[in-house]
């Protein structure tokens, strides 16, 4: 029988020739990720080792982005904390404010995640690499300081679900509408423990920005990793962005699979999720008049440069409406810089925007955009759980940076076209 | 090894936001944690919680974010074991990591109610409902899973090898 996408990579890693559904397995990793909330209790965790140090201080990165530039006291020890580990054993890839980025846009960004790497990251969107075709999934802190001191980890073989992309997505249905439509068909558990292996001849019309945002939010499906497939797009990625090599695996022939979806791109709309599930879809035609106090374009799922220039071609030479608060967030100094060249900072400044510095703020309710009671956000984030973003009795709504600027102009829930 | 106490029950999906919400996470604390256990989704919780006592949910238990404070605060409120139909990957591992006791088993979250007393061996993975006199046979660990929760956790074990 053969093996998926996923079970390959694993199996290289683990040096064995082949690797089955459920198998427990020890692998290499290529790479150990944390942040400032997850990193300071993985280093408190690697105190209790008997052994002293970490295994390659170029193969571990630490980012500074979620309550950066430090939002208090008790965050700015944390940062500390990490800054002094990262000192002390001498890790190359320590992002700190001015060098920062929201680290799954970051990484890949920085050319440290490549095809047919075996990556764990304390975040649970570390999945966000398949897009390259890497192997990357979220875990804890005590993985993180276990991967951190010995340079491998413990998995479970996943099964798989394959989807088949078909078709050309329409101009307003980008990445994000993509996954928030499959969330919706097979629920937030629908994936529980499998891989999401992504194929067919619809994907050389998803932009390298798209496949990040779908790669994102296949933890919001369950999924313990979202993988696709390494086409000339991604190598032009990589060779643009990195100097290691890579290595490209493919899916056998004959792999098996769960289940198999077909997904056809030109038949998506842009589409939403309602409170408090991302599995709430509708599409945006179907939302009814849903009026927002807040808007939110920017995290790890949405805040690229694809995404940006989407937001600023539905903003140019409007006015965010009156009474609206649109926070517009580019995710790494690079897509900052990129962005101001552009003349898209412009754009949404002469809209009624504002733009932050890189940070994950408000995504997660730390700060940059807290929701009182009763308010509504529209938000390109990833998750619109109860409280997620504020007060409990707050709502968050999942889409696309196109709907979320064209919301931002009307104070409603609204189609791009609009 | 067992388990006993009185069951706090929740329904599918409950989140790692609402286990411990992202505006304490400026705390790696485990008192501190779990001071604010389960806040946004059962305000009671902390004042009622006894050392011993269970959580009991239907699918997909922690879902959303890898945080490792989601268990941290239930273990340090003095929770002693959850069962629930499903776990959310991340919080499975990470409940194992720490040595938080977890069991898969869809029946016993079907029939357990809220105020129940129960008591769980995790050797056998039998559960029992002393409430309704009716018991469950849990999920056992793979082998592997074992050798992690008996040396408490990932980093002792590591440290036996």
């Amino acid at each position: 029988m053969g093996m998926t996408m996923t079970q390959k990579i694993l199996a290289a890693a683990a040096g064995l020739p082949e690797v089955k559904a459920g198998q427990l397995i020890e692998a290499k990793l290529d790479l150990v990720l944390g942040n400032d909330i997850t990193s300071p209790v993985a280093i408190h965790e690697m105190d209790k080792f008997t052994t002293d140090g970490i295994f390659h201080k170029d193969k571990i990165a630490l980012v500074m982005d979620h309550f950066v530039p430090n939002k208090d006291i008790k965050s700015a020890q944390h940062c500390k904390c990490v800054r002094e580990f990262a000192c002390k054993h001498e890790i190359s890839n320590f992002f700190d404010v001015g060098e920062m980025g929201i680290e799954h846009a970051l990484l890949p960004e920085k050319g440290l995640t490549v095809a047919g790497d075996v990556i764990i990251g304390a975040d649970s969107h570390t999945c966000t690499y398949g897009a390259l075709g890497a192997f990357s999934t979220g875990v804890g802190s005590t993985d993180m300081a276990a991967g951190m001191a010995t340079g491998k980890a413990w998995f479970k073989v996943p099964s798989a679900i394959k989807f088949n992309i078909i078709g050309k997505p329409s101009k307003w249905v980008s990445g994000k509408d993509v996954i928030l439509h499959i969330i919706g068909m097979i629920g937030v558990d629908g994936a529980l423990y499998k891989s999401m292996e992504f194929t067919g001849e619809g994907i050389k019309n998803l932009t390298m920005d798209d496949r990040f945002t779908i790669a994102n939010m296949a933890i919001e499906a369950g999924g313990k990793n979202g993988i696709f497939p390494v086409d000339d797009l991604a190598k032009k990625y990589m060779d643009e962005h990195s100097s290691r090599t890579y290595k490209v695996y493919e899916a056998d022939e004959d792999a098996e699979y769960d289940e198999e979806y077909t997904i056809d791109l030109s038949a998506l709309k842009p589409t939403v999720a309602f409170p408090h599930l991302p599995e709430n879809t509708r599409t945006v035609d179907q939302a009814g008049d849903v009026k927002i106090d807040q808007v939110v374009i920017g995290s790890c799922t949405n805040g690229r440069l694809d995404d940006l220039r989407i937001a600023a071609e539905v903003l140019k030479g409007k006015k965010v409406a009156k009474g609206i608060r649109c926070i517009v967030i580019p995710a790494t100094q690079q897509i900052y810089l990129e962005a101001m060249e552009e003349g898209l900072l412009k754009i949404f400044i002469e809209a009624g925007a504002i733009v932050s510095t890189p940070t994950c703020g408000p995504c997660l309710g730390g700060y940059m955009g807290i929701l009182a009671e009763g308010e509504r956000c529209i938000s390109t984030t990833n998750r619109n759980f109860v409280g997620r973003m504020g007060h409990v009795e707050s709502e968050i709504y999942l889409a696309s940076p196109a709907v979320a600027a064209a919301s931002a102009i009307t104070g409603r829930i609204s189609q791009p076209e609009e | 090894m067992k388990a006993s106490g009185t069951v706090f029950k929740y329904g599918d999906n409950v989140d790692t936001d609402v286990i411990i919400p992202a505006r304490y996470l400026n705390s790696s604390d485990p008192k501190e944690l779990a001071t604010h256990c389960m806040e946004d989704i059962d305000k009671e919780f902390v004042n009622q919680v006894k050392a011993g006592d269970l959580i009991v949910a239907d699918k997909n238990f922690g879902c959303g974010s890898s945080r490792e404070h989601a268990p941290i605060a239930i273990k340090a409120a003095g929770v002693s074991c959850v069962i629930a139909e499903t776990f959310a990957r991340i919080f499975y591992r990470n409940a194992i990591n720490i040595g938080l006791p977890i069991i898969e088993c869809p029946e016993a979250a079907k029939g357990i109610e809220a105020g129940d007393e129960v008591e769980v061996d995790f050797d056998s993975g039998i559960i029992t409902n002393k409430t309704k006199g009716t018991t469950f046979q849990g999920q056992a660990f793979p082998e592997f899973m074992q050798k992690i929760i008996k040396a408490e956790g990932l980093i002792n074990y590591i440290n036996q090898k």
